[in-house]
Order: structure tokens, then sequence, then C-alpha cells
């Protein structure tokens, strides 16, 4: 669904469908890491085409809470997540087969990830692992994947050569055309532009707000006012917990519920 | 205040002492291939046949028309390494992988620590495992009359070079960051998949320098193929077939013979031959390791 047509059309069907029911819900998560808390009881949904802002200062949960989004506390044998994730209405835990659940999320770290393959098989990496085999739909995935991340036209004639040879916000527009070309539905980026340029920054935010009428994507970053560019809603995590959600413009313009929020967007603490 | 204080006299000593270290090297391995040509050089340009050397089997340095023919020497030392290296390959990468990749807390550190014991096992200790277990060992169960030739040798030569390809490609694969493991989980891979797709060819230097580093040993090996190898100079046509190796050859003669014949010419030659091979091992795995990073 998500082919060249689809793509062509950016605007008319753009927004977050907050009638329909949500993707993510989240209910009482916690995360411990050898049971010092990290996170402790988030309640929280995100809805389809919403790109969902995170902020808070360090050490807040937020990289937490997206790691426990798509199990990935599974790679860290200290990591201890309690409470429920519904993704679709599905409890994640309720996936016998977690690679499964994986494939569906796309994930980009703060710092980018190439995998030490060529550009091309870097994006082709999880359409090869769905079982594609045929030259001609791996390029078109290629193809398409990369002019999304807006890479497209850096690299076309460099296909073949490392991804790791690539600069630092080549390398992030790189992670985002791979995890685009997992057909995700959700979309988890973590402090993308952390490694990145502010000229580069801009046109993966630009990027993401294309995506958003294509999936749903929740976006942790410590660049508060990226949130505001972004985000339809934003979410302020502090220390753990979560201290209120609301529109990104009402957080902005001041109508908080909590002085704290106000605080850390105005810069008072960070 | 320009002195020159004791901080800037140990940096001198100390800079000195870390060059004649690292320069010493050197001037060992070049001295002794210099020694060893010296002492095998005569021979090659005085009474040796170069295509008896290579070509012929008959290796009689003491009879009263002495012959040397080293072929055999050769066909031994590389059907038992050859034959070490089938299963020991696979075996050891095996090992690391389940290490590295899958092991964890309490296991992994067990393991390593047993597998780096291995290697700390004398040659000559495997050398009599070959004889006085395998050999029964190999004689029961296959039914053959000797059970000491190419089979037995090559796999007490196989465990032998095991643990250190085992550490080398563990340390290869541990070289991966984890973060390439994370993303590439992170897109859907099962374990076995990064493992294929992501870390193998990360770390197929590494890797591929642990083989080597194994057809090394395997190539350099004495004591252990000595005894094992049933040492009979013979051009082997099943894996029962006693052989004997270039090392053992060395090894079993050099005392024996009269500083500056022939024989002792004949050995060093034997010498010279082992080291331009393991050199030319080296010089390939290096030009290979080198044309996969161009790339």
């Amino acid at each position: 669904m998500v082919g060249p047509a689809a793509a062509a059309g950016t605007e008319g069907t753009a927004g977050p469908r907050y009638d329909e029911s949500p993707i993510v819900q989240v209910r009482d998560l916690s995360v411990f890491y050898s049971r010092t808390p990290a996170l402790s009881g988030v309640n929280l949904d995100v809805y389809r085409h919403e790109i969902f802002g995170i902020i808070g200062p360090a050490n807040s949960g937020k990289t937490s809470f997206l790691r426990a989004l798509n199990r990935m506390d599974a790679f860290n044998p200290a990591m201890d997540v309690q409470g429920s994730v519904r993704i679709n209405g599905k409890d994640i835990n309720d996936w016998r087969n977690e690679y499964a659940l994986r494939s569906r999320i796309g994930v980009v770290f703060p710092l980018p990830v190439g995998l030490p393959l060529t550009v091309y098989e870097n994006v082709a990496f999880s359409p090869r692992l769905r079982g594609i085999r045929q030259k001609e739909k791996l390029d078109e995935v290629v193809e398409r994947c990369l002019t999304r991340a807006a890479l497209w036209d850096e690299v076309k004639d460099r296909l073949d050569s490392l991804g790791s040879l690539l600069s630092g916000g080549q390398q992030q527009r790189l992670t985002i055309a791979r995890a685009l070309a997992q057909e995700p539905e959700l979309l988890l980026l973590d402090e993308f532009s952390i490694a990145v340029d502010p000229v580069t920054t801009m046109r993966i935010e630009d990027v993401l707000r294309e995506l958003r009428t294509e999936l749903t994507i929740v976006l942790v970053t410590n660049l508060v006012q990226q949130a505001r560019r972004l985000a339809d809603r934003t979410a302020f995590f502090l220390m753990g917990d979560l201290v209120e959600i609301g529109e990104t413009e009402d957080l902005f313009e001041g109508k908080v519920k909590d002085e704290r929020t106000t605080g850390y967007i105005e810069g008072r603490y960070g | 205040m320009d002195r020159r204080d004791l901080a800037w006299h140990v940096d001198r000593v100390a800079r000195i002492l870390v060059f004649v270290g690292g320069i010493s090297a050197i001037i060992f391995i070049v001295g002794i291939f210099v020694f060893v040509t010296k002492e095998g050089l005569d021979f090659v340009f005085g009474s040796l046949d170069l295509g008896e050397f290579f070509t012929s089997i008959a290796w009689r340095p003491t009879s009263n028309n002495p012959t040397y023919g080293a072929l055999a020497l050769m066909v031994g030392t590389a059907s038992v390494t050859g034959f070490a290296m089938l299963f020991s390959v696979p075996l050891s990468l095996g090992a690391a992988l389940y290490i590295g990749e899958f092991a964890t807390g309490k296991t992994r550190e067990v393991l390593k620590v047993l597998v780096e014991m291995l290697a700390a096992i004398p040659s000559v200790v495997w050398g009599f495992v070959g004889m006085s277990i395998m050999n029964p060992l190999i004689i029961r169960v296959f039914d053959v009359p000797l059970g000491l030739g190419v089979l037995n040798a090559g796999l007490i030569l196989g465990l032998m070079a095991a643990p250190i390809m085992t550490t080398i490609a563990e340390d290869a694969l541990k070289a991966v960051p984890d973060t390439y493991r994370e993303a590439a989980e992170a897109l859907g891979a099962t374990r076995w998949e990064v493992i294929l797709k992501v870390v193998i060819p990360a770390s197929k230097n590494g890797l591929l320098a642990a083989v080597l580093l194994g057809v090394g040993r395997g190539f350099g090996e004495t004591m252990a193929v000595l005894m094992a190898s049933g040492h009979a100079i013979n051009l082997p046509t099943s894996p029962f077939d006693s052989v004997r190796a270039l090392t053992a050859t060395i090894a079993a003669e050099l005392g024996e013979t009269v500083n500056g014949s022939d024989h002792w010419g004949a050995l060093f030659t034997l010498g010279i031959f082992l080291f331009l091979v393991t050199f030319i091992i080296n010089l390939t795995a290096d030009l290979v390791v080198r044309g996969i990073r161009k790339k």
C-alpha cells in the first residue's frame, strides 16, 4: 500500500486519527535495570498517523520506554519490563515470535548504525528477510525507501559502496530508509538528530512529516523545539515518571497542568 | 623551568627499551631465517637434485647411495594438516559461535577458561594421547592393524589447534559491535540470521586469521605428529596409513647427523621449505585480508 502512488499523495489524509482505536496502548509500564527503576507506571496511548513526541532530560526513561515497545529488553538481561503494551490491540508478550513483532516496527537509534554491508544491502536487509528475492523487486524497494529518506540523489551512484563510508547525516538517513524498507506501521526514533548536522536534521524532519500519512511515529527527542516542530502530541518524562501528555501546541503555549513541564520547556533545567 | 626532570628521563629510557624489544623480535626472525638458509644453502646448490626432492618419495639419507626425495614428507604434513583442519575448523568456529553469541553469564566464563586451558596442554601429552588412547581405539573401532596414521595424527592435531582457533575466532566475533546485532534484530532478523548475515561477514578477517593460525599450527607441530602419525615414509592412500611429517623428520634425525654433511644440509633444506610455505600462507592471508578491506 506504500507504493509510489501512495507516496505521491502526501496531503489530504494527514493527521492523527483520534477517533480510531490507538495503535499503541501502554498500561502501567515500568522498567527496571537490576531493580533500579528507570520508568514507573506509565499509561499512554499513541494514535494512528500521529507523531507522538517524548521529551525529557537525560535519565528520564525515554529510551527505556522505546526499548520496551518492541521487546528490545531481550538484549539486556538486567532489563526488566512490567506492565502491558498492546500494539494493534495485541499484547506484545503474546507474540511467540518476537522477531516477527520487531519486523513490523522500525527503529532508528541515536547514533546511526550502518550495518557492515553496502548501501544497497542495508536497505534490502529486511525485504530479504521477508523472502523477497527478485532483483527488480528489491531494486524498486531500495530506490523507493532511499527516495523517501531523502538520500537517493546522494547515493544512487554508490549503492555498492559500504554504508559505513557515508557521512554521519547520510548514515542516519540510511537507517531511516532501512527502517522504511520494513514497511512498518510504527516507526520509533530515538534522538535521531544527535549526530546529524542541522541542515540534515531539517531534511529528515520534512521526511518524517510526510511519512505521517503512511505510518505512526514515536519520536523521542532531546530537542524540545524539535518536538514542537514535529509532534502532534507530546509527553514529558522526568526521572522515570510520565509527568504529562498534551497537544504539543498547548504545552508550548503554557497550557500545562504541571509546573515542571513549563520549567523544562522554558529551559530552566535540562 | 626548562629542566629535564625524572619523567623526561623515564620517558627516554622507556622509549629505548620498547624500541629494543620491538626491533629484537624482527632481528630474531631474520636471524633464524639467515641461519637456517645458510646451513641449508650449501646443500641446495651442491648435491641437491631439486627434481628428486620434490617428486621422489625415497628419503634415504643414511643409505650408501643416499637419496633425498621429500615428496612423501610433504604429502605427510599436508595430509595430516588437511585432515586436522577438516574437522577442527567447523568444530572451532561452532565453539566460538556458541561461546561468543549464545552462551551467557557463568556458562560463557567457564567455557572460555576451559578452552584456554586446553590450549595450554603440552604437545607431548597430545602425542601420548594419540599413542595410548587413540591408537587402540582406532584399531578396535575400524578393525585395522595399526592406529597410528593420518587419522590419528589428524585428530590429535585438530584437537590441538581447536582451542587456539576458538579463542581467536571468539575474539573476532566479540570485536563486532553489539550495536550491529541490535540494529539487525530490530529489523526483525532472528539470532541465526544476525549471525549469518551480519556478524560473520563483519568478522570474516578475524575468522580467516583464526583458521590460518590453525593451519600454521598444523604445519609446525612436531612432537604430537611424530608420535601419532606412525612416522613411516609412505604416500597415504587411506586415512589409516602411516605417514611421516617434515617437522617430525627434522626432529627425529637432526641429532644423529654429522654437522655439515649432506644429510644435515638436507634437513635444513626441509626447514627452508617449511619456512617458505608458512611465509606464503601468511602472505596470502595478509593479501586476502587487505583485499577484503579495500572492497
